[in-house]
């Protein structure tokens, strides 16, 4: 499927802010912002809901450290119980440095995972890059004519007074 | 945009730069071929690595006898060696993960550098325990795995079982930390370079990256979690280095100071570490704008505050032993201060103590060829202080018939050149083939003390 949509390019931070915040004010669609950099508060100004990542570090973290605690108490308590200095089988304080360090790892590696799966970014995966200096230093906002409402020549006046550099519009293939 | 200079913010990035101009900046070194200075140092590094190969083989395929150890002193150069690197890998994670949540944004001209300092000293560090075990080929016996032997567990209330899993996971979290923070600036120099073998690798490496902001959002969440979990790593990592000593029941070993003491120190080391090779970067590769006076100052400040911390450790330890009434800990410190290994003692608190005062001037602080000596100065307070820790506290035990003293052999410091080889080689390379600062980070920060624009 594809769509149509027109992309403002701006060159400052502040341009794409105001931009940014003025559209979704204006009720058009924003399908995305391409930036060099994380700006911040370009999130609200999207309308962006909060990611759900801590759910997943907490998450897998807590599964981790329960998985390793059970097996610290089952190798060391249960399948094969060797005696240590007249320790008690089941030394739970001495477990907690290990638990910690599997919890960390845990919760780092699942993390990385879950924003790999989420952003959709693998190796070797097709790059559509809008314009090669937006990841050097422009930045983009991109807006869907998503209905026959969608005045062309307005919105491309709107973005010229919010000092866009190039107002361009193109065919998109919708990717997710 | 009129640069208008608010006097409480001065701007982290000196030199009117625009965003492009960073690209350029950061990329140029990388672009360019290796200067005559380079292959000096690259050849120089490697060449010290291969006396470390050389060494390492020697002494796996004789055993460690070729040690200087006897069975009073059993554990000598390798340990120092192997707390000596995981302390220099401490700073870049206080510089990537502990000043990131303290907003301190002076760290982004920094991190990358740092975090690679840290992934190297890890590797170096790691060598050493798997050497020391004698048999490295066994050395999958740390891990606890399904075996023929029963199976046969690891002992999980053995402090060199934890530092087994807190090395690793310090070494591959500080990894993927790392390699999340390149992540969009691969993709920066994917966008640049020519097509070629050279950006598909960039191409493969930065995964798809396009600067897509519905991305960046779940990416400012992932770093910031990243970073939360790497500041309590950090301090894990060396308080359980430290329990390797502190849980033995040896006097100048078995104290409750350790676990603070030992972080001090890393970090304290680490800065140090990471101060030498930046004021030699910044020279050698013209980021002189990017790593300022004012970055240099700031680490020095850093380092004075470790280094009285861990002045406040040595004081703490001489008082513990005389408070305590215990004869054989008032013997281990008196007989370190004032025997045989008194001058590495002193070594130790000269260069840790006594030489970094002078950082109280702003003056010596922002002169660049001192601090340079000194920062030098502190690696080698260091890896004294480990010395002193170790082979102080073994060589005159309870038992004074079994005294023995300690000299380490050619084998074992053509080890330790060997790791300082493997070290500088990788930092060389690293500084030629990626960007040497974290340019989606520092473009956030490029306004920061300018009237307008950005977020401060």
């Amino acid at each position: 499927m594809n769509r149509r949509v027109l992309i403002g390019v701006f060159d400052t931070e502040d341009a794409i802010l105001a931009v940014t915040d003025a559209a979704r004010r204006r009720g058009l669609k924003i399908v995305d912002v391409f930036a060099p950099y994380a700006v911040h508060g370009l999130d609200k100004a999207m309308g962006l809901q909060r990611s759900k990542l801590p759910w997943v570090c907490f998450l897998l973290g807590l599964t981790g450290a329960a998985a390793k605690v059970w097996f610290e108490y089952w190798t060391t308590a249960s399948d094969w119980p060797i005696n240590v200095g007249g320790k008690p089988w089941n030394s739970l304080p001495a477990f907690v440095p290990i638990t910690f360090e599997v919890m960390v790892l845990f919760a780092g590696i699942s993390t990385v995972l879950a924003f790999f799966g989420m952003s959709r970014l693998w190796p070797g995966r097709k790059t559509v890059v809008l314009d090669a200096r937006v990841t050097n230093d422009r930045f983009a906002l991109v807006l869907e004519e998503d209905s026959a409402a969608f005045d062309v020549g307005k919105v491309e006046q709107f973005l010229r007074d919010h000092q866009a550099l190039r107002v361009e519009e193109r065919e998109q293939e919708v990717v997710r | 945009m009129a640069d208008v200079y608010s006097p409480l913010r001065m701007p982290l990035i000196a030199g009117h730069k625009k965003l492009a101009t960073v690209t350029e900046d950061v990329c140029r070194p990388m672009l360019r071929p290796p200067s005559g200075l380079w292959w000096a140092g690259f050849t120089f590094a490697f060449s010290l690595m291969l006396l470390g190969v050389a060494a390492v083989s020697y002494q796996i395929a004789t055993g460690v006898g070729t040690w200087g150890l006897n069975s009073t002193v059993g554990w000598a150069f390798d340990i120092t060696n192997f707390v000596f690197w995981v302390g220099i890998g401490h700073a870049g994670t206080l510089i990537s993960a502990i000043l990131f949540l303290f907003r301190q944004k002076w760290r982004t001209s920094v991190n990358r550098s740092a975090e690679a300092m840290t992934l190297f000293a890890v590797m170096c560090a790691g060598i050493f325990p798997v050497i020391h075990t004698g048999r490295p080929w066994l050395a999958y016996w740390l891990f606890p795995y399904p075996n023929t032997r029963g199976p046969l567990w690891i002992n999980f209330r053995s402090p060199l079982a934890w530092d087994c899993f807190a090395i690793s996971t310090y070494f591959l979290i500080s990894a993927t930390f790392w390699y999340v923070g390149l992540i969009p600036d691969l993709a920066t120099v994917r966008d640049r370079i020519a097509p070629g073998p050279r950006q598909r690798l960039f191409a493969i490496f930065s995964l798809g990256w396009n600067g897509s902001y519905r991305v960046w959002h779940h990416y400012e969440v992932l770093y910031l979690l990243l970073a939360g979990l790497a500041t309590p790593l950090v301090v894990s990592v060396h308080t359980i280095v430290s329990w390797d000593f502190a849980t033995a029941v040896i006097p100048g070993w078995h104290a409750t100071i350790f676990p603070p003491y030992f972080v001090a120190g890393a970090i304290f080391s680490g800065i140090g570490m990471v101060l030498t090779l930046m004021i030699v970067a910044r020279k050698v590769m013209n980021l002189e704008d990017y790593i300022t006076l004012r970055h240099v100052d700031v680490m020095c400040k850093l380092l004075l505050l470790t280094s009285s911390i861990v002045a406040l450790a040595y004081g703490t330890e001489f008082f513990t032993a005389f408070y305590s009434g215990n004869p054989y800990e008032q013997f281990v410190f008196r007989n370190r201060a004032l025997g045989p290994f008194a001058w590495a003692y002193w070594t130790m608190v000269g260069c840790n103590v006594l030489v970094p005062q002078l950082l109280w001037f702003r003056g010596v602080r922002r002169r660049i060829g001192i601090v340079f000596v000194l920062s030098l100065l502190v690696n080698v307070g260091m890896w004294f202080e480990r010395f002193v820790i170790i082979v102080t506290s073994l060589h005159r035990d309870f038992l004074p018939s079994s005294w023995a003293s300690y000299r380490p052999t050619i084998v074992e410091v053509s080890t330790l050149a060997g790791s300082f080889g493997l070290f500088f080689t990788c930092f060389l390379i690293f500084c030629r083939i990626l960007p040497v600062i974290a340019m989606g980070e520092v473009k956030a920060v490029l306004h920061h003390g300018n009237g307008k624009g950005g977020h401060s």
